[in-house]
């Protein structure tokens, strides 16, 4: 359909409205605030604001994240994706904690304090020297080891054309079907309270 | 009265001499049904008064039809999911009490008054819209589900979970009515950003997680919508009231609920919620980045698991739901022997672009085991895959996008079971 005209609904947004509510950080650092911190800072200000849940070297506790550790283990039977060992971007580390953490008490860390955590990540994933100062200037001395380990999704070369077409509709398996896994073994299944019987 | 007598069994031959001797003669009761012969209270007195309810819940005889959730699944239960009673429910579209919810700081309470919609970056005039705005910009109506990336993904080590429930069921499928996000872009206008083939939207919630993901401006500017209602009512508070983004087709993660604010970029943020998660780790360790389509799937709804056959041999309506977020599903297949044999079902109606399609298979059970499988195919023509093509391709650690073909085994007793087969 051709371009709608405008209806003039709504208000030109404010720079301070857009500051307040625009904090994405982009890999190539374009959103990042000036500040700095480093992993020394950053191990008090963990202790005190990240540590109950996610330990104090970063390991994380019970079922809560582990920001680190795994590293080399993305093509073992049961990876560990950390902050170290998985993820791609350092920025998504600043714009995500900035923004949603710590927990339950969201957007409440200032700048400085941001960078002095990710430093401290970063240590505990044996990035960075503990003297390290990380800021908006150094963001990107750090190599993330696994900048390269992600590929656009494939599945229309992969999958698609291997799995299109009409589909078998008799004797479609060699030999007898057997089950080979039963749900019933695991017994994870939550018991249904209020369930009416059958 | 001689006379009824005689017209009476007359008919009763009549139909005995025309039925085909294959065809099954309805129970004969042994003693009368005091259900019929004795009056109820309820055909005595009084029900309830239209006063009594004014916004009503299902009868309490429905009480087994609810969401549940698995707690070992999450760390708590403010950043997590629970599932849809897909076991229970028929047609297509999903009651939104009984809807699936994937919240990552819970769900909040925001006042449509307190509501606002920011439209900022390569817009010629970066804008903000109050919920009332958004009313006067005209609106569309679609039928769309939403999938969550993660649904069946606890199965993809094995047969984990026992119930089409906790299998399939972070999923909910419903009539929205919103105003395409085109709309808005163009609303704030789009000649500044340039060329809108490499351009991008990055979008976001009002909640404490946010949510943030980037989509590729030629999905936006197609059937994105920014919507307010859902089955006719505003939204529930769980799935993003008063407005949510609808991605037709491509996976739940992207809608974003209590959407605040759309920013028009140059590229992708990478946010957390499309590098850390929603994103597919596959066997040699690389891992797929913006897998948003929901490939076609199906589910055999009952029997199953915590729908099991209580009624004994003879006709039995095997149904279920198909969908895909590459467009229409066109036929599904129905095996009861663990896909070595296939019919071709029947849909309730024809399929509708990324909407969930109900499927029938109107059979004779007779009383022996069946592994019961579905198998859906699209427009594209892409059949559903099994979930050894899928491991062959994907290995064991995708957690996401897991469309396998799911197997019940339906014992002679009616009872049913999540198994893999080989």
């Amino acid at each position: 359909p051709a371009m709608a005209g405008k209806l003039g609904l709504g208000r030109t947004a404010l720079p301070e409205e857009i500051a307040a509510w625009d904090g994405d950080i982009s890999p190539d650092g374009t959103g990042l605030p000036v500040g700095s911190g480093d992993a020394m800072d950053g191990e008090e200000i963990f202790a005190d604001q990240c540590a109950a849940c996610h330990g104090d070297f970063a390991e994380g506790i019970d079922n809560w994240p582990k920001l680190a550790g795994g590293a080399d283990t993305l093509d073992h039977e049961d990876p560990l994706k950390t902050v170290g060992s998985y993820w791609p971007h350092l920025s998504t580390a600043y714009d995500y904690i900035k923004r949603s953490m710590p927990y339950g008490n969201a957007g409440t860390l200032s700048d400085d304090e941001v960078y002095a955590i990710v430093a401290y990540i970063l240590y505990s994933n044996d990035l960075i020297d503990d003297d390290f100062v990380l800021s908006n200037e150094t963001f990107f001395d750090v190599e993330m080891p696994n900048a390269d380990g992600f590929i656009i999704d494939d599945r229309a070369e992969t999958e698609y054309a291997q799995w299109s077409g009409e589909p078998c509709m008799e004797n479609c398996k060699e030999g007898e079907v057997k089950v080979t896994m039963r749900a019933m073994v695991l017994d994870v299944t939550p018991e249904e309270e209020g369930a009416s019987e059958a | 009265m001689s006379n009824d007598t005689s017209r009476r069994s007359f008919l009763t031959k009549g139909l005995a001499a025309g039925a085909a001797a294959t065809v099954a003669t309805a129970a004969k009761a042994a003693t009368p049904d005091p259900l019929i012969t004795e009056v109820q209270p309820w055909a005595q007195s009084f029900g309830d008064g239209v006063d009594a309810t004014p916004y009503g819940l299902p009868t309490a005889h429905e009480g087994d039809v609810i969401r549940r959730n698995v707690e070992w699944l999450t760390a708590d239960t403010v950043s997590s999911i629970n599932f849809t009673p897909i076991h229970a429910l028929d047609g297509t579209i999903t009651p939104q009490g009984c809807a699936f919810e994937r919240h990552h700081s819970g769900a909040i309470d925001l006042k449509k008054e307190d509501y606002r919609l920011m439209i900022n970056g390569l817009v010629d005039n970066p804008l903000v819209f109050s919920y009332a705005d958004l009313e006067r910009f005209p609106r569309q109506n679609h039928v769309y589900f939403c999938e969550c990336a993660a649904n069946t993904g606890m199965e993809w080590a094995g047969a984990q979970l026992n119930g089409a429930q906790f299998t399939h069921g972070m999923i909910h499928n419903m009539e929205y009515t919103g105003v395409p996000l085109r709309t808005l872009l163009e609303e704030a206008g789009l000649d500044t950003a340039g060329d809108l083939k490499d351009k991008w939207v990055f979008v976001e919630g009002a909640d404490a997680s946010s949510n943030g993901r980037s989509i590729p401006m030629a999905k936006a500017l197609d059937d994105c919508l920014i919507a307010f209602k859902a089955n006719g009512e505003a939204l529930r508070k769980e799935h993003g009231y008063p407005v949510r983004l609808v991605v037709p087709g491509w996976e739940g993660n992207m809608w974003v609920k209590w959407i605040r604010r759309i920013e028009v970029m140059d590229g992708p943020v990478e946010s957390r919620e499309e590098t850390s998660k929603y994103t597919d780790t596959l066997e040699d360790g690389t891992s797929r980045k913006w897998t948003w389509e929901m490939d076609a799937k199906s589910v055999v709804t009952s029997p199953s698991p915590q729908s099991p056959i209580t009624h004994g041999k003879g006709p039995l309506v095997v149904s279920g739901l198909a969908w895909s977020g590459r467009g229409a599903i066109t036929r599904v297949d129905v095996s009861k022997d663990g896909g070595m044999t296939w019919e071709t079902a029947r849909l309730a109606k024809p399929g509708e672009k990324m909407a969930l399609t109900r499927f029938y298979l109107d059979t004779e059970w007779d009383g022996s085991e069946m592994m019961l499988q579905s198998r859906a195919m699209d427009e594209t023509g892409y059949v559903q895959p099994t979930k050894a093509q899928l491991r062959e391709v994907r290995g064991l650690n995708s957690i996401y996008h897991n469309n396998c073909i799911q197997t019940w085994l339906v014992r002679a007793n009616g009872e049913a079971e999540n198994v893999e087969v080989s």
